[in-house]
C-alpha cells in the first residue's frame, strides 16, 4: 500500500486537520507516514500545501516528486489547479468549490469552475454547502476528506475511528456533526468515481 | 519504547529532553520556533523546571546556554539560519572556551528562502568555528542525533552544531524514543581559567582546539551516522549529506542504488572515507542541501585531476533546495511531471490579515508621508514587512532585524530627511534599542514608529519581551516625552494618526510613535481560549 496525497489551501484554512485525521488512521495501522508542512510566512493568507505520504514500507522522501501524486485534496477550488504539476497523470482531483477570494484578481468563478471540470478524473464538491446543511460550515473539511476517502486504500471505519479520537474531547455533537460530513462527502464521490 | 508521530524540530525537542536538558534557549524565527514551543508545552520539562522562556534574541540565548554549560548543566539553543549572524560573537568563542555541560547549537536553515531573507548554509558557521555538526536526515535521527550530540559534547567539551533544513523541520514521521536521562548536578569546571579568554589563555585554549580536530575526524569515519554503502557501478560515486540522502534513495524505490553511497551526517568530513569513495569511483556526484560545502572542498581551488558533479558544474541547480526530481536529473534518471498549473491560476502571496492593525498604521503613515515622496520608509523583519505588497507599498528597506531604525538613521545622517523606521516591538526589543540610542545620543532627525501588536507575530504570536515596557525603554533610553506618542491603529483614529505622525515628522529630532493594538491571530485565539474556558 503505498499513496502520495497534495493537501491544498489557503493559510487559516485548516487543511492540515484533514492530515491528522488520514495520520492518525495510518498509524492505527502500522504504515509509514511522512508529512511535510507549510509553516511561516505563507500561513497569512497565502497558498499552503502539505505532503502527506502513507505506505506499507519506509518512505525516503518528505517531498512527493513532481508527476508522481496520487491525490490532490484541495479546501478551495483554484488551490486544487495550482498543484496540477505534482499529480500523476492518472492521478485524481477532489475539491471544494466554495471559493476563498483574497485578492483582486480571482478568476471568474465560471471559468475556474470550467477549468476544473476539464480535468479527467475529479470530484468537485462544494462542501461548504454541504457542511452548512448538515449543522456547520466549520466542518466542511471533513466533506472533503470523505470525498477523498474512496481513494485512500484505507478502512472507512479507520478514518471514522480517527474522527472519533481526534474530535472526541470537544463532545458528542462535535463528532456526529465530523462523521455525517465524512459521510456525506464519501457518498457524493462514490456516485462520481 | 514509544512511538510519536513528530515534526523534525518536535524530535529535537524530545531527543534534547530525553538527554537530559535544564534549559533551552531560543528567540522565535522559521523554520526552528516548534523546538521551543514544543519544550514549553512538554510535561517533562514542566516536571524537570527546564528553562524554557524566550531570549530577547540569539546572542542573549546563546550566551544564557553557554553560561548553564559552564555551570555544568546541559543547554539546547535554537535559531534559525539568520540568527546564527546575530549569536555569531559568542558562538565563534565557544569551541575556543570549550564547555562543561553539555551544549547543542541548533541552526535550521532555509534554502529556497520559503520565510527567509537569505539561504546561508550554517555548516560554514561550524567550519569557521571548528565546531563538530551533525545534521540529521530523517526525524528518528534528528531525535537520536540530538542525544549523540550532547554525549559528544560532554565527551570532548566542545559545544556540537545541529543543522537542519525546512523540510526536515516541518515535516512529521514516526520517531522510536529512547530512556530519559536524568539532568546534571550543577559542577563547576575543574579548570575554570580556560573560560577567561585573555589573549594568552586563549591562544593555548585555541591551539587545544586545533589539537582536537584530529579526534573529531576519526569520530566521524566511525560514526554510525555516516555510512558507506557499496554498489557495483563504480562508474559514479555518491556523496548524499542531511536530507539529500531522501531525495536520492528516493529514486531508487527498491533502494537498489547501483552506485556506491556515502551518506554524511557528521563533521568534520570523514576523509578516510570520502578518499574510499574517490579512489573506487570514476566521478563522484555530491548531492548537498544548502551551499556547496563539501562538493567545494573536494575540487579544491583548481580542481585537477577528479570528476567531480555537483551544484558547481550545474549538474544540480546551484541555489534553491533540492527535491526528488532534480536529484533524479543529476542521477541520469526519467523526469516526471504531472500537467501545467492553467493560466487561469493567480498568484496568492501572503498578505496582511483582515483586521491587522498594521494596515491602519501604514495607510495612516503612508497618507502622511505623501508630500515627501517615496523612499523614506525603512522597514524591518515581521509581519509589518508585507507592507512592501500593494496596496500599501509602503516601505524602501528591509534587511535584517533591527536594521530599520540605524539604516534610516544612515539616510538622515545623508541628508534624506524626514526619514521613518517601521519595527516591530518584538524586532525592537531584539535588536532596535541600541539603534535608537545611537540616534538620542546624536539627535538625528528621525522618526521611528513601533508597531506594537504585543507579540511576535509572524512565527505565530510568542511571548514579545517588549509587552507592557515600551515607553519605559525608549524614555530610559533618551527619547524627549513629548516626542514619544502612542497612536490607536484603527479605521476610526485615521485622521488623529495622519496628523501625529505629520507633526513628527517635522520635528528635527528623534520621535517614537508606538501604534499600539494587539495581533489580530493572537486576540482570535484568547477570545477562543476564553469561550472554551466558560463551557
Amino acid at each position: 500500500m503505498k499513496i502520495d496525497i497534495i493537501l491544498a489551501g489557503v493559510g487559516g484554512q485548516g487543511i492540515l486537520s484533514i492530515a491528522t485525521v488520514i495520520g492518525s488512521a495510518a498509524l492505527q495501522q502500522g504504515l509509514y507516514l511522512k508529512q511535510a508542512e507549510v509553516h511561516g510566512m505563507s500561513q497569512r493568507g497565502g497558498d499552503v500545501q502539505s505532503h502527506l505520504r502513507i505506505s506499507d514500507r519506509d518512505i525516503a522522501s518528505d517531498l512527493i516528486p513532481y508527476g508522481k501524486a496520487d491525490l490532490i485534496v484541495s479546501v478551495e477550488p483554484m488551490e486544487s489547479l495550482r498543484y496540477l504539476p505534482m499529480l500523476s497523470l492518472q492521478g485524481w482531483v477532489i475539491t471544494n468549490t466554495t471559493p476563498f477570494i483574497n485578492i483582486n484578481n480571482y478568476p471568474k468563478e465560471e471559468d475556474l469552475l470550467g477549468e476544473i471540470n476539464k480535468l479527467p478524473r475529479k470530484v468537485a464538491i462544494d462542501a461548504d454547502e454541504i457542511a452548512r446543511e448538515i449543522g456547520s460550515v466549520r466542518s466542511a473539511n471533513m466533506v472533503i476528506l470523505g470525498a477523498a476517502s474512496p481513494f485512500i486504500n484505507m478502512d472507512f471505519s479507520m478514518l471514522e475511528q480517527a474522527v472519533k479520537n481526534i474530535f472526541g474531547r470537544k463532545g458528542e455533537s462535535i463528532v456526529n456533526l465530523n462523521i455525517a460530513c465524512l459521510q456525506a462527502g464519501r457518498d457524493y464521490a462514490q456516485k462520481v468515481k | 519504547m514509544q512511538k510519536l508521530l513528530l515534526l523534525g524540530d518536535e524530535a529535537i525537542a524530545q531527543g534534547a529532553l530525553d538527554a537530559g536538558i535544564s534549559g533551552v534557549y531560543a528567540y522565535p524565527g522559521t523554520p526552528s520556533t516548534e523546538i521551543t514551543e514544543y519544550i514549553q508545552h512538554a510535561r517533562q520539562a514542566e516536571e524537570g523546571n527546564v528553562h524554557r522562556q524566550w531570549s530577547a534574541n540569539e546572542k542573549t540565548a546563546m550566551e544564557a546556554a553557554v553560561g548553564m554549560s559552564y555551570a555544568g548543566k546541559r543547554a539546547l539553543v535554537c535559531m534559525k539560519h539568520v540568527g546564527m549572524n546575530v549569536a555569531a560573537d559568542s558562538f565563534m568563542n565557544t569551541t575556543i572556551t570549550g564547555t562543561n555541560g553539555g551544549l547543542v547549537i541548533l541552526a535550521a536553515d532555509d534554502p529556497s528562502m520559503h520565510s527567509s531573507q537569505n539561504e546561508q548554509d550554517s555548516r560554514y558557521f561550524g567550519a569557521f568555528a571548528f565546531m563538530p555538526i551533525f545534521e540529521p536526515t530523517t526525524q528518528q535521527e534528528a531525535y537520536d542525533m540530538t542525544r549523540e550530540a550532547f554525549d559528544f559534547s560532554e565527551k570532548y567539551s566542545i559545544p556540537v552544531l545541529l543543522r537542519v533544513t525546512t523540510r526536515l523541520a516541518h515535516s512529521r514521521a514516526g520517531v522510536m524514543l529512547g530512556e530519559r536521562r536524568a539532568q546534571n548536578q550543577i559542577k563547576l569546571h575543574p579548570n575554570p581559567k580556560q573560560f577567561i579568554l585573555l589573549p594568552a589563555i586563549a591562544r593555548k585554549q585555541y591551539a587545544e582546539l586545533l589539537n582536537k580536530q584530529p579526534d573529531f575526524i576519526k569520530a566521524s569515519e566511525t560514526s554510525s551516522f555516516n555510512k558507506y554503502i557499496d554498489g557495483t557501478d563504480k562508474s559514479m560515486g555518491i556523496i548524499a549529506s542531511g536530507i539529500a540522502y531522501n531525495y536520492l534513495m528516493e529514486n531508487y524505490p527498491d533502494r537498489n542504488c547501483p552506485y556506491p553511497i556515502l551518506k554524511i551526517s557528521q563533521y568534520p568530513l570523514p576523509t578516510g572515507l570520502i578518499s574510499k569513495l574517490v579512489d573506487e569511483c570514476k566521478s563522484v556526484l555530491v548531492i548537498e542541501e544548502g551551499y556547496p560545502l563539501i562538493e567545494e572542498q573536494l575540487r579544491g581551488l583548481l580542481n585537477r585531476g577528479l570528476h567531480i558533479k555537483g551544484r558547481l558544474n550545474g549538474a544540480l541547480p546551484r541555489m534553491g533546495e533540492l527535491n526528488p526530481n532534480v536529484v533524479a536529473v543529476a542521477l541520469g534518471i526519467k523526469d516526471t511531471r504531472g500537467s501545467e498549473i492553467p493560466d487561469i491560476v493567480a498568484a496568492r502571496p501572503p498578505a496582511l490579515c483582515t483586521g491587522c492593525p498594521h494596515i491602519d498604521s501604514y495607510n495612516a503613515l503612508n497618507e502622511a508621508i505623501a508630500p515627501y515622496g517615496k523612499g523614506r520608509v525603512f522597514s524591518d523583519i515581521g509581519c509589518y514587512t508585507l507592507g512592501a505588497l500593494p496596496p500599501y507599498n509602503a516601505i524602501y528597506s528591509t534587511v535584517d532585524m533591527g536594521a530599520s531604525i540605524t539604516m534610516a538613521k544612515g539616510a538622515s545622517d545623508a541628508g534624506l530627511q524626514p526619514c521613518v523606521a517601521v519595527i516591530g516591538d518584538s524586532t525592537f526589543t531584539h535588536s532596535g534599542m541600541t539603534s535608537l540610542l545611537d540616534c538620542t545620543i546624536e539627535g538625528t532627525n528621525i522618526t521611528v514608529m513601533i508597531l506594537d501588536n504585543s507579540t511576535t507575530g509572524m512565527t505565530g504570536g510568542q511571548d514579545s519581551h517588549a509587552f507592557g515596557r515600551l515607553e519605559s525603554i525608549c524614555l530610559g533610553l533618551g527619547v524627549e516625552k513629548e516626542h514619544l506618542r502612542i497612536m490607536k491603529p484603527l479605521k476610526n483614529q485615521h485622521e488623529t494618526n495622519v496628523q501625529i505622525i505629520k507633526e513628527e515628522l517635522a520635528y528635527q529630532g528623534v520621535s517614537v510613535l508606538i501604534p499600539t493594538r494587539e495581533c489580530i491571530q493572537t486576540l482570535g485565539k484568547r477570545m477562543k481560549a476564553k469561550q472554551s474556558e466558560k463551557k
